[in-house]
């Protein structure tokens, strides 16, 4: 489980995350979600350190990551696979290189051992046999796909994924949900999505927290967020008119 | 302002040289950087070497006029400017445009590209692995480029002193044997480990900083040849100062 209390970031005048306090499980997808600039991915970094926040803490099952030296948190960090918004592949490894890399890193596995855990990842998002791709050679799907396989490869205790379905087709995208899904309640991960997309909301969304203007303007599940009486929330839900449509049925 | 960029460059140094993860995956690294920033660099060092050379013979013959001094002492004086400040110095220049401008885009690149960050997360010490092995490339690799650049100087010197009738083969080798010191090489050297240090280290600062995007990592790339070139030339001076 993942804790964060009061997490303030501000960028220059810009004061992007105003005292978020949440709880991540283990075991479920926690999902955040929140208009375009709202300060997802802000969070996100704040979460593993690659922001520091100016007030506020990040607790990883009872360890304090904000007060930790670079040393300590190294140690959590072996725990953590993340997908970037971008995917961020190291562009000068092939696909196999990059799923690898942490394994070469961290174990002392042999090559054989290592090659079965790339290719079971790559099974997983769907793309086995495109090991020796450049990063350069794959679509922006594809290259969400491979950084979703680097950052299970070590088998993450805290799975932190940003916009896994931003230009992936509708069919791909529920893959992608459900492989999250499966990985968390395999592994029984803590797994923070940030997403917009309202089928992953409805589909995996056991635990949601909405941020408006960077605050925490609603949290819940998916079994209620159709009917909550937040307005910033439904118009974020109902911005398409086929959640509109399929508000009726709900 | 100086002060702050100071302390921040001295930081990253102190990361760089953080005991590495895994040994042999650094040794790859540096293998590789030995062979992209030496190898690499060999063609163009060759070239600029003879020239060298070639034009310090000619211009030295043109500013000896006096009958007093013997045609031997273009040999001494084209051994003696290779050694000390055209190999070198001029070496390292050059290597600043081409090893310092691509070692600054390729980690900016990586940075607005957010793969640094992605090292980070896996707990890795990004200043290390990014960073180290071009710097031991370049301060084992770059010496013997400029060991290669003083005697491919002194034979482009030997050329053009010869074909112009500068200097006849004869005078030109007596110069070039006669009343050498030793410890000049030594001080070509030094200098040719710490400018090989300012080059990659200096070229990595700047990359690892930027901050943006694909615009940010030419400005990069352009800051860290200039700021290199500077502070080429300042430690030139102070290296002399200090030894000679
Ligand atoms: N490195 C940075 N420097 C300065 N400002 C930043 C930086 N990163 C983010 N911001 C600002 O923080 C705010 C939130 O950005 P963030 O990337 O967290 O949004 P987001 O919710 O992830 O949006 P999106 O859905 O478009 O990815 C924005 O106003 C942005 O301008
Ligand atoms: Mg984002």
């Amino acid at each position: 489980m993942i804790k964060i209390h009061d997490i303030n970031k501000t960028f220059g005048e810009n004061h992007v995350l105003k005292g978020i306090s949440a709880e991540f499980r283990d075991g479920v997808c926690n999902l955040i979600i929140g208009g375009s600039g709202s300060g997802k991915t802000t969070l996100l970094k704040c979460m593993v350190g690659l922001h520091e926040p100016e007030i506020g803490s990040v607790v990883y099952d009872g360890r304090d990551f904000t007060r930790m030296k670079f040393e300590e948190r190294i140690d959590i960090r072996k725990e953590i696979g993340m997908l970037f918004q971008g995917s961020a592949l190291f562009d000068s490894m092939t696909v196999e290189e990059n799923i690898m890399f942490p394994l070469n890193m961290f174990t002392e596995q042999h090559r054989k051992e290592k090659l079965e855990r790339v290719n079971f990842c790559l099974e997983r998002v769907n793309l086995e046999g495109k090991n020796k791709l450049l990063p350069a050679e794959l679509s922006g799907g594809m290259k969400k796909r491979v950084g979703i396989a680097r950052s299970i490869a070590m088998n993450p205790k805290y799975l932190f994924v940003d916009e896994p379905n931003s230009g992936l087709d509708p069919k791909t995208s529920i893959v992608i949900d459900e492989l999250i899904q499966e990985i968390t309640e395999e592994y029984n991960t803590t797994t923070i999505v940030v997403t917009h997309d309202m089928n992953s909301v409805m589909g995996i969304g056991e635990n949601i927290i909405f941020l408006h203007q960077g605050e925490k303007w609603w949290e819940g599940s998916n079994k209620e967020i159709a009917h909550t009486d937040n307005k910033e929330l439904n118009d974020f839900v109902f911005a398409s008119k086929f959640m509109a449509a399929a508000k009726i049925k709900l | 302002m100086i002060f702050h960029s100071l302390g921040k460059y001295i930081l990253l140094l102190k990361a760089v040289f953080r005991r590495p993860e895994k040994w042999n995956i650094y040794r790859r690294e540096i293998f590789k950087e030995m062979d992209s920033i030496g190898v690499g660099s060999l063609g163009i060092i060759a070239i600029i070497s003879v020239f060298l050379g070639a034009v310090t013979t000619v211009q030295t013959a043109f500013q000896l006029v006096s009958d007093l001094i013997p045609k031997s002492v273009i040999g001494s004086i084209v051994r003696d400017s290779s050694i000390l400040e055209l190999s070198p110095t001029i070496s390292a220049i050059v290597l600043a445009g081409k090893v310092g401008s691509s070692v600054a885009s390729q980690i900016g690149t990586m940075r607005v590209t957010e793969q640094i960050d992605a090292l980070e997360i896996m707990g890795i010490n990004s200043p290390g692995y990014l960073i180290l092995p071009k710097i031991i490339g370049a301060v084992t690799t770059i010496p013997l480029l400029v060991i290669i650049s003083i005697g491919l100087s002194i034979a482009g010197g030997y050329l053009a002193g010869t074909a112009s009738g500068a200097t006849t083969s004869q005078d030109f080798i007596t110069g070039l044997t006669t009343d050498f010191i030793p410890f000049t090489f030594t001080v070509s050297m030094v200098k040719a480990v710490i400018f090989a240090f300012i080059i990659t280290s200096v070229s990595a600062y700047q990359g690892f900083y930027t901050d943006g995007g694909a615009l940010e990592v030419g400005q990069s790339s352009t800051r860290a040849v200039v700021i290199s070139c500077i502070m080429i030339l300042f430690a030139d001076y102070v290296i002399a100062q200090l030894l000679l």
